[in-house]
């Protein structure tokens, strides 16, 4: 196993870099001159010149990868000319908040689905089952950001139950239990969507798993069926759906770039927007970055877990 | 057999439905649902400009929000004093555009990345697919902001955005199409007939990929209108003085705590608008994707149900039997069609017997037999009359738990392919264990070494180490072992085989077979051993169960029905097994095919194939008729002895 976990690991490098040529790509393909964007009114020819000189434009695009990729290497994101600080730190810094966030709400979905995907195809064409059916449809309809003021009007302005925004109180706050205080909301909304996607399929899993031979079998043992169910049923639907938790990781983390502007949570998708719409596009970079590489871990954990999970794939 | 009633009925199905496609999506309620509120919505979004509606963009500061159902203005008016009801209509309009004109975009270059990576495949595949999978390797959303970020906010960049990290998924799924169709026939036709690749694509190839696309637009649109939507509210989309659903929601937020309805009836249109097109979008895919049409994906329940219209009464067990079943009836019931399986099979079993249950695909055995212990797959099969006595208990009035105690204890069941019968993630050790600790209350060690045993007992080298290997890691004969010894966990009186040798190699074949005569000698199990090969019933069985239609023809020992066959049925079985040795043997199939047992005739059911048939075989049910001791034949005409047919 921990052979296969490093041949894993081998050969998610070349995706990382694949990663930073695409987000170098990106940066790159910013349509007029960079130097002048970022002077603006400031953007007189020496200025210009010299910011181009500064940041390596004046170098081929290949030249300016290897620099840029060298220096990523060794930490040196460049400095954020917004916040006037690198960008490493900052990023570092929003990122473990973003995880948090996303890490409780991936875990969430994983219970909340594969819950209801289970009742529900034990339960199939019972009331149970429609009335599932039909939540993971308004779940995976709704506008995440909207149900996040819903619930802010709900449960912090109406009954004030929970905080409305923020990562912690600011007077006192700090600790543990003022974390998961705040996180309750933001952390609730964020998994309504990847729950929906994941009870679906566990629903449809666990269809095709109940209909196989080795089901069949495991009654004709005279296994009480929710033996049956939850173990032999289970396990093999939650082969397949394993690899969909690695991908609602990714859209767990994107969708956070709502909920962290709608909670004001201090996490790399509220610094992203804030970085666009003032083009600190070095700031958008290292936290893209960020992002994707920890979606590419995700994954190739999922992948782990499910080779763990079935023999076969070893 | 099971398979072949349940997999005629969708055929039956396919010729009429491409025309009743339509029909079909109507047929689903919620679909059809969808389907009205997005033609509504789309209605009013495009007539627009002629509903009387008051100036979207006009601000009147005297009349800022204004609650809901104010006069004048029904949904009343956000921060600006601008009517609510003009704005979500109008905004409705720039949001189905913007999703709509993503969606296409999308699909247009998925769609042809797909189909080019799929049809010219080898090289330019993995170089179009490896970009692909780097796009995927991003987060969705994160992508679609790098991509604003680059290009500025903006609705018409936003559209750009979200188009482009949705091409992946057409890419994928088309490809995957197209792949499996350019391998086909019609396209080596078509290119032998001299068209050019570029001609097969779009002639011949797209029309077949045309479904998916389709099927990957309507899942996918109400992803893109959230995503845009949410990228105006974040204020990277839509600018003021334009603005979408998502926009409205971003202003409104600012006054939340205030105003609350000026954000929350704009979200309320989105969920709307979403949750149409997405009932609408699954209903297009059920009707365009036939594998998952309802009634395909239905889940057998833990037994099958038993739907008897009366209490079999008149029904006693025989002394001398272990399994006595008398007049098994068991249907599938499929889109209205009614499958008779089992059309009242009589079978008994002494102790220590072995009885064999021979007859062609689809003539009821193993619904019979799987029919005993309820492992009849339910929905669609139903038992629905007869009873099954094993010594006094009919099995058919049982507790659901009784049924469990007796399962895999009194009876146990050996299936056919030993590959999927055994869980494909639990090893052999566990799954033998676990069928030993479900009747004994005993410690996992003591299990554990009674599965040693076992594993001995059916003759498996090193059965300690096998007890911690997983069935793939094994061959098939090992693995029916492995399947018999579990088989034999718990001292079964009755044994059901159904084609446990079938799928094995013919030396392997002959293993298993005298592995089980020996067991079932040195145990004392009756066994009710199905199959369709008669070189088996030789080998195994003391007496034989012939099957024709749902219903035994003949019954007696194995000796008498393979030197003196009298139904005519199973004359022609036995004339079809090729003898080694004999050439000259005349190996005719049996003419004909056996009636669908959703349309029985009146009369005998081999009439239409046999050489014997006379005016009264047709006439009416032909009954059972004992013509020695121990030995009966559902024939008017048996065949007479050195008879020759």
């Amino acid at each position: 196993m921990a052979g296969y976990i490093l041949k894993r690991l081998i050969a998610a490098i070349p995706v990382l870099f694949g990663l930073t040529i695409i987000v170098f790509l990106i940066m790159a393909m910013i349509p007029g001159d960079t130097a002048t964007a970022i002077l603006g009114s400031y953007a007189t020819p020496e200025n210009v010149e010299k910011l181009n000189r500064d940041l390596g434009l004046d170098k081929s695009l290949p030249q300016q990868y290897f620099i840029w990729l060298g220096n990523l290497l060794q930490g040196d994101m460049g400095r954020s000319y917004s916040l006037n600080r690198p960008v490493l730190d900052e990023v570092v810094e929003r990122f473990s908040a973003t995880m948090i966030l996303a890490g409780t709400s991936l875990v969430l979905c994983s219970i909340f689905g594969l819950l209801a995907g289970v009742v529900s195809a034990v339960r199939q064409f019972g009331w149970t089952d429609k009335i599932i059916t039909f939540l993971v449809l308004i779940g995976i309809s709704t506008p995440s950001f909207w149900l996040g003021l819903l619930l802010i009007l709900a449960f912090a302005v109406k009954l004030q139950l929970f905080p409305a925004s923020g990562m912690f109180a600011i007077y006192g706050g700090g600790d543990l239990p003022d974390l998961i205080h705040h996180l309750v909301l933001p952390a609730l909304t964020l998994s309504v969507v990847a729950t929906g996607v994941i009870a679906r399929l566990t629903r449809t899993s666990m269809l095709e798993v109940l209909r196989q031979d080795y089901i069949r079998t495991a009654r004709a043992k005279g296994l009480a069926e929710r033996k049956v169910i939850a173990k032999h049923a289970f396990k093999a639907a939650l082969v397949n759906v394993i690899p969909v938790i690695g991908i609602q990781a990714g859209f767990v983390m994107g969708g956070a770039v709502y909920i962290e502007t709608v909670f004001q949570w201090p996490g790399i998708g509220s610094m992203l927007v804030t970085a666009i719409s003032t083009r600190d596009l070095l700031l958008v970079q290292g936290g893209v970055l960020f992002v994707a590489a920890a979606y590419v871990l995700f994954n190739l954990a999922a992948d782990v877990v499910q080779t763990m999970l079935d023999p076969r794939l070893r | 057999m099971t398979e072949a009633a349940v997999s005629s009925a969708p055929k039956a199905r396919t010729t009429a439905r491409r025309p009743d496609s339509i029909r079909l999506l109507l047929n689903n309620s919620l679909a059809t649902g969808g389907f009205i509120v997005l033609v509504a919505v789309a209605l009013v979004a495009l007539a627009a400009p002629f509903l009387p509606l008051a100036d979207p963009d006009v601000t009147a500061p005297a009349n800022r929000l204004m609650p809901p159902f104010s006069p004048d203005h029904f949904l009343g008016t956000d921060a600006l004093g601008r009517d609510i009801l003009s704005r979500i209509v109008w905004g409705t309009r720039v949001s189905l555009a913007v999703g709509l004109s993503a969606t296409v975009i999308a699909a247009f270059f998925g769609s042809l990345i797909g189909l080019v990576a799929g049809y010219a495949a080898g090289r330019v595949d993995s170089v179009l697919m490896r970009g692909i999978d780097m796009i995927m390797a991003f987060p969705y959303i994160l992508l679609a902001l790098a991509i604003v970020a680059v290009l500025g906010p903006g609705l018409l960049n936003a559209l750009y955005a979200i188009a482009v990290v949705n091409i992946p998924f057409f890419a994928r799924n088309i490809r995957g199409i197209t792949l499996g169709l350019s391998r086909r026939e019609f396209v080596d036709a078509a290119r032998l007939s001299g068209k050019s690749n570029v001609q097969i694509l779009f002639i011949e190839v797209l029309p077949n990929v045309l479904p998916v696309i389709i099927i990957t637009m309507s899942t996918t649109i109400g992803w893109m209108i959230l995503e845009t939507a949410g990228l105006s509210f974040l204020g990277l989309g839509a600018q003021p003085p334009q603005a979408d659903l998502g926009s409205m929601l971003g202003e409104g937020r600012k006054i939340l705590f205030t105003a609350p309805h000026v954000s929350v009836v704009p979200g309320l249109m989105i969920l709307v608008l979403v949750m149409s097109i997405n009932l609408f979008g699954d209903g297009v895919r059920d009707v365009l994707d036939p594998r998952l049409k309802s009634g395909v994906l239905t889940r057998p329940v833990a037994r099958t149900t038993i739907d008897r219209k009366e209490a079999p009464s008149g029904l006693k067990p025989r002394g001398d039997a272990v399994l006595d079943v008398q007049d098994l009836r068991t249907e599938f019931h499929l889109g209205g069609t009614v499958y008779k399986a089992a059309g009242g099979v009589d079978l008994h079993l002494a102790q220590g017997e072995c009885l064999g249950v021979v007859g062609e695909s689809g003539s009821g055995k193993s619904v019979s037999a799987m029919s005993i212990m309820g492992l009849v797959p339910s929905p669609p099969g139903r038992i629905v009359g007869g009873a099954a006595f094993l010594g006094d208990e009919d099995l058919f009035s049982l507790s659901d738990e009784r049924i469990r105690q007796l399962r895999g204890a009194d009876v146990s069941h050996v299936f056919q392919d030993p590959l999927s019968t055994l869980h494909p993630l639990f090893t052999i050790g566990d799954q033998l264990t676990e069928a030993i600790l479900a009747h004994r209350r005993i410690t996992r060690s003591q299990a554990r070494k009674i599965a040693e045993d076992l594993l001995k007992l059916v003759r498996i080298p090193n059965p300690a180490e096998r007890l911690k290997v997983y069935p793939h890691e094994l061959s098939g004969g090992m693995r029916q072992r492995i399947c018999i010894a579990m088989a034999l966990a718990n001292d079964a009186k009755v044994m059901i085989a159904d084609e446990p040798t079938t799928a094995l190699d013919v030396t392997v074949q002959a293993q298993i077979l005298s592995l089980m005569n020996t067991l079932r000698h040195e145990r004392n199990a009756a066994i009710l051993f199905i199959t369709h090969d008669f070189g088996v019933v030789s080998a195994i069985c003391d007496r034989v169960a012939v099957m024709y239609a749902g219903k035994v023809v003949e019954t007696g020992t194995t000796e008498e029905i393979l030197n003196s066959p009298a139904h005519p049925y199973t004359a022609k079985l036995i004339d079809c097994v090729p003898v080694l040795g004999e050439p000259e043997r005349r190996l005719d199939a049996i003419e004909g095919r056996p009636p669908m047992v959703n349309n029985l005739p009146q009369g005998c059911a081999f009439a239409d194939r046999c050489p014997k048939a006379q005016a009264d075989c047709r006439a009416a049910p032909i009954s059972v008729t004992e013509i020695a001791e121990g030995r009966s034949v559902r024939c008017l005409h048996p065949v007479k002895e050195g008879e020759h047919v």
